[in-house]
């Protein structure tokens, strides 16, 4: 405690019994101290403050009245890539928040138009990296349509365990990143050491982990090697207890309640207005899933539920998410169980390779595989499209056949992009730092945004 | 631009024409003075042909409010350039009933003069950024539309790149401005 005398600085120790030397110094600078022996009762040395001098400090501009506009993006980590969000801000609550997209864009569809079916399938590893298996069967899908040509149970099963897989991998990226966005980041070490058992499955079939391109137009570039299943099963008896671990340091974590319940909320007229699709759409309490609405691939075959949401916010959004990882789990159990034998290609020539053996021994089936190669098959005119339901929401292919080897014009509906437009009506009022939970909740992948 | 001239030519093929199709007397009932009406069935798909391209938003309305069994989720928009034929693009409207997981697969062609359609924006917000690309990359413009900017190509890009005579290739993307010798 410090007293400030009127010409010596005295330092008093409060309480405490002041030396003699102490006292006989105090009385030659203030002869009318007194030494307490007790808290002394010191009176406080009050400041009288200068009299303001006679200027209008008040604000020339009324500063309610004016927002501020800033830039988010493109290269803030938490936009999950190259996204720009021009926010208006009053404060920190957001006025006005409006997306840029387009910094990625590579012109995928052009450069489809220009590549064989079969070339273009490498293009679509790229657009949803994260879940690259789902745009692989939705553009297989869809040119099979047109072709006209079905595939063996065992195919259809292990695209099947495929495309799971992938959602699975995308979910786990997801959780990792939005709950770190948010800032709980633990989550993220374990979902991506965890994501990695499964890119291990992929990289076994593939011989890639990120872009497979193991699904191919009448089946699959190779069969499924002879030690996968055992690994498979191993990895799948462990998925409930990754989701598990997930779901302890977030489900229930009062941090992570805070900053999603009640944030980011869209109702189910909004959600069907913004034409929303995926986990997204069903946070805000619509049953759509396209698996169970147009089943492809044998998905009638599976039991399992499709989760959905309540109030539609992002805490919703994100246990729809998580539900999900925990279905996907009991589908690729009952999959890999129900796997039967036989062909996993289509049995028509004109689409699938011949074996390498064959092509090394025999003249016709080099020039067979020759041509598959350089000119690849032709596809008769037509339109179609095929809907699958990829990790972000309704991932579909609309293709144009010309009867040519290349499509007319092939168009994806990117669930990403569609979604992404809800973003505004999500966070407008809210705070700014419930942007970036919003931004997480839709689960966005650039490189499908802008493809 | 127009180096290209070896595209072949291909105009959309009319699915096999269903007369009974019990959702072509419905719109024919909702929507009046409806001239051109088509509706086929191909490869599983429900597509119903509108030749007049400015009727397509009364179409939607009837279908997503007014119709028996309502086609709440409008699920894509798909621009076509259907090179050399006229009138020359395509646009596909890919609605989704939830009830009765109906799709149809509205189909309209716009001429290469002045390209013009009317807006779903007063029907589906969400058609907002599907139409903005279709405008981008096919210059279809929408009439009514809130916002019809570019979306995925750069401002200073001329041109739109998914028609036909867009070349491939050998198009300066950069932005105005930007020091090319040492981005490249």
């Amino acid at each position: 405690m410090w007293m400030y005398g009127p010409k010596e600085r005295i330092r008093i120790p409060q309480g405490e019994v002041i030396s003699r030397k102490w006292k006989e110094r105090c009385a030659r600078i203030d002869p009318s101290f007194q030494i307490q022996h007790s808290l002394p009762n010191i009176t406080p040395f009050i400041i009288t403050p200068k009299p303001m001098p006679d200027i209008d400090l008040r604000p020339s501009r009324d500063l309610h009245a004016e927002t501020l506009t800033i830039n988010m993006g493109p290269q803030h980590p938490s936009t999950h890539g190259v996204l720009r969000v021009v926010l208006e801000l009053d404060g920190e609550t957001v006025v006005r928040c409006q997306p840029h997209v387009g910094y990625l864009h590579t012109g995928i569809e052009k450069e489809l138009e220009y590549k064989t079916y079969q070339q273009g399938m490498v293009l679509t590893d790229r657009m949803d990296y994260t879940a690259a298996n789902s745009s692989n069967l939705a553009y297989a899908l869809s040119i099979e349509r047109l072709l006209g040509i079905e595939i063996p149970p065992r195919g259809q099963m292990i695209r099947v365990i495929m495309a799971e897989i992938s959602r699975l991998t995308g979910h786990m990226i997801w959780v990792g990143s939005h709950a770190m966005d948010i800032g709980a980041m633990t989550v993220f070490l374990y979902s991506m050491q965890d994501r990695e058992h499964l890119l291990d499955l992929i990289e076994m079939c593939a011989g890639h982990r990120l872009t497979p391109t193991y699904i191919r137009v009448g089946g699959l570039s190779d069969d499924i090697p002879s030690d996968w299943m055992e690994k498979a099963r191993e990895v799948v008896a462990q998925l409930p207890g990754m989701i598990d671990q997930y779901e302890d340091l977030l489900t229930e974590n009062p941090i992570w309640i805070s900053r999603t319940q009640g944030v980011g909320v869209i109702t189910r007229q909004q959600a069907l207005d913004l034409c929303l699709t995926g986990p997204c759409l069903r946070g805000s309490g619509v049953a759509y899933d396209v698996r169970k609405a147009l089943p492809y691939c044998g998905y009638e075959h599976f039991d399992f539920k499709v989760p959905i949401g309540e109030t539609g916010d992002v805490y919703d959004r994100y246990l729809v998410r998580i539900a999900e990882m925990r279905q996907s789990a009991s589908i690729l159990k009952q999959a890999l169980d129900n796997l039967p034998d036989g062909p996993f290609n289509c049995q028509d020539p004109k689409f699938i390779r011949p074996s390498k053996t064959e092509t090394m021994l025999k003249m016709e089936q080099l020039i067979h595989h020759f041509l598959l190669v350089s000119e690849g098959f032709k596809a008769p005119r037509g339109e179609v499209y095929v809907a699958t339901e990829g990790a972000k929401g309704e991932l579909g292919f609309y293709i144009v056949g010309d009867g040519s080897n290349k499509p007319y014009r092939a168009h994806l509906r990117s669930p990403s992009f569609v979604n992404l437009q809800s973003l505004a009506t999500m966070c407008e009022g809210r705070l700014l730092a419930d942007v970036v939970a919003c931004i997480g909740s839709l689960d966005i992948v650039l490189g499908e945004v802008d493809r | 631009m127009s180096d290209q001239t070896t595209v072949p030519a291909i105009s959309s093929e009319a699915a096999a024409v269903d007369l009974d199709h019990p959702l072509l007397e419905a719109i024919r009932a909702g929507v009046p003075g409806l001239t051109g009406l088509t509706i086929g069935e191909e490869r599983g798909m429900v597509q119903v042909q509108l030749a007049d391209a400015c009727r397509i938003a009364d179409v939607c309305d009837y279908l997503k409010n007014r119709a028996p069994v309502p086609f709440e989720m409008l699920v894509d928009v798909c621009g076509i350039d259907y090179w050399d034929s006229e009138p020359r693009f395509g646009l596909v409207y890919n609605l989704h009933c939830l009830s009765t997981n109906q799709r149809v697969f509205l189909k309209v062609r716009v001429p290469s003069g002045d390209p013009c359609v009317p807006t779903l924006t007063g029907l589906w917000r969400g058609a907002d950024w599907m139409e903005r690309e279709v405008f981008d990359l096919f210059g279809v413009r929408f009439e009514g539309h809130p916002d019809l900017r570019k979306v995925l190509t750069p401002d200073d890009l001329e041109g739109h790149p998914l028609r036909k005579d867009f070349p491939l290739g050998n198009v300066d993307v950069w932005p105005e401005g930007a020091d090319t010798n040492t981005a490249r």
